[in-house]
């Protein structure tokens, strides 16, 4: 896992597949107290599992081969208080209670000025909506999170359709995303990174390309990046091309917004920024104008059911010129 | 390849015509042969900058692209884009900066430097019929 460059228009170096979740997916690699401590619980879990089996495989060996004494002993009464019924409930509780205890970082309320976002989950990709402090909504992304360093982030977790599951392994554990209703859960990275996500819950059609994508910076930088969205103006250079003409005439506008352009649908992904994002296709395949190219001409053949129809009436200038402007939309 | 009687008897039959026309060219390994090159290499730089996106490529399961064509067996083709001779040094040109040699394809230019697009060269030059 390479850190994100210092640029984040440059491309992507670390190698793209390093930035999704890959399979099987880090469960085992937390980077943030979240993930910590539910992959602590799990060890833990796991190795008591082992030590119980043992404790049975053994009085199975004593119950089939042992000593007659010993197997007297085992079909006793006393063995059966013991180690059916005390040795559980001592087990199993102080183990409820250790493990809530060890996982009360994922339920205790956030601070007050803890970065909120609003993740929306669609069929197959995720609206991203950055939260002011106030609660309203300061910036709208899509299928990529950027979050600071070392603090605690609350994502919002609400669905448009169906049941969708928000999961980043290295991040956090799974929670649902569920029509009509909002779950909370928190996420921290500890160290600046790339890191994969993947919708949880199938949802139909292509949810396995259904990936997510979260980049951590240090504080400053994230500072630098989120002023840098805030103060966007439209590029006067993008503003006037063929691609920008393309954008509106063959229908792109209906379904994908542009901040500060005439293009306003919300049917799909935001593109105000999908100059700077690390994937496009919701976090499956590198951003870069060969694979924006293949994308526009024909998305179904990516990620067949996807809701985006292939544009094969374009010509390779056309889809170049698209390209073109995709790549100014910082 | 499933070898039954009938494919080797039409083997037999035809192994004097094969000897004969490939008597005619430099054989192919000579032909597009790239030195110091690493096909696994290529193929994972094939995956970095998702190639996939337009061309359908064995070794990859997925994307299947459909926007350009297919690679499969691309080593044994006889033209890039229709226009060029496939010649390892011209492949290896073509794959990072395809405008520069043939002006208006789709095809754009792509992050890759020199060695990478070296062994992207040399994983497509695996791909054969056999």
């Amino acid at each position: 896992m390479s850190p994100p460059t210092s640029t984040l228009s440059a491309p992507n170096k670390g190698g793209f597949a390093e930035s999704l979740a890959g399979w099987p997916p880090p469960v085992l690699d937390p980077a943030g107290p979240y993930a910590g401590s539910v992959t602590t619980l799990s060890w833990i879990l796991f190795f008591m599992g082992v030590a119980v089996l043992g404790v049975v495989l053994m009085a199975l060996w004593i119950a089939l081969f042992g000593k007659e004494r010993l197997r007297a002993r085992l079909g006793g009464k006393k063995v059966i208080w013991i180690g059916g019924i005390a040795f559980p409930v001592v087990v199993l509780t102080a183990l409820l209670v250790y493990g809530l205890t060890l996982t009360r970082n994922l339920t205790a309320p956030p601070g007050p000025t803890a970065m909120t976002v609003r993740v929306t989950g669609e069929m197959w990709w995720w609206r991203v909506d950055y939260l002011g402090s106030d609660g309203q909504l300061a910036m709208r992304d899509a299928n990529e999170l950027h979050i600071p360093v070392g603090k605690t982030v609350v994502v919002q977790l609400e669905s448009n359709d169906v049941i969708h599951s928000f999961w980043v392994p290295r991040l956090s554990g799974k929670l649902d995303m569920i029509p009509g209703r909002r779950n909370v859960m928190k996420i921290q990275a500890d160290k600046p990174g790339v890191f994969g996500g993947q919708c949880a819950e199938y949802c139909g059609g292509p949810h396995a390309l259904m990936g997510f994508v979260v980049v951590a910076h240090e504080p400053a930088e994230f500072q630098r990046w989120m002023a840098a969205r805030q103060t966007r103006v439209q590029q006067a250079a993008a503003a006037n091309t063929r691609g920008a003409q393309l954008f509106q005439s063959t229908g792109c506008a209906a379904c994908h917004r542009i901040a500060g352009t005439q293009a306003n649908g919300l049917a799909g992904p935001d593109l105000t920024h999908i100059g700077t994002r690390q994937s496009i296709g919701a976090g499956i395949l590198p951003n870069n104008r060969g694979t924006l190219i293949g994308w526009i001409g024909n998305a179904q053949a990516i990620k067949p059911g996807n809701r985006m129809p292939p544009y094969t009436m374009l010509s390779g200038e056309d889809l170049q010129a698209l390209a073109d402007y995709m790549q100014a939309q910082k | 390849m499933r070898h039954d009687g009938g494919f080797l008897f039409a083997l037999r039959a035809l192994l004097p015509l094969v000897t004969l026309v490939a008597a005619c060219k430099p054989p192919p390994d000579e032909r597009q042969h790239m030195p110091q090159a690493d096909p696994a290499a290529g193929l994972a730089a094939i995956e970095r900058v998702g190639c996939a996106a337009c061309h359908a490529i064995p070794g990859l399961n997925w994307p299947k692209g459909a926007l350009g064509p297919s690679l499969e067996k691309f080593g044994d083709q006889g033209m890039i884009a229709g226009r060029l001779p496939n010649r390892p040094d011209v492949l290896a040109h073509f794959v990072r900066a395809a405008p520069e040699l043939v002006p208006g394809t789709t095809m754009p230019a792509m992050p890759l430097n020199e060695k990478e697009a070296r062994d992207v060269a040399a994983y497509l030059y695996t791909l054969r019929a056999k």
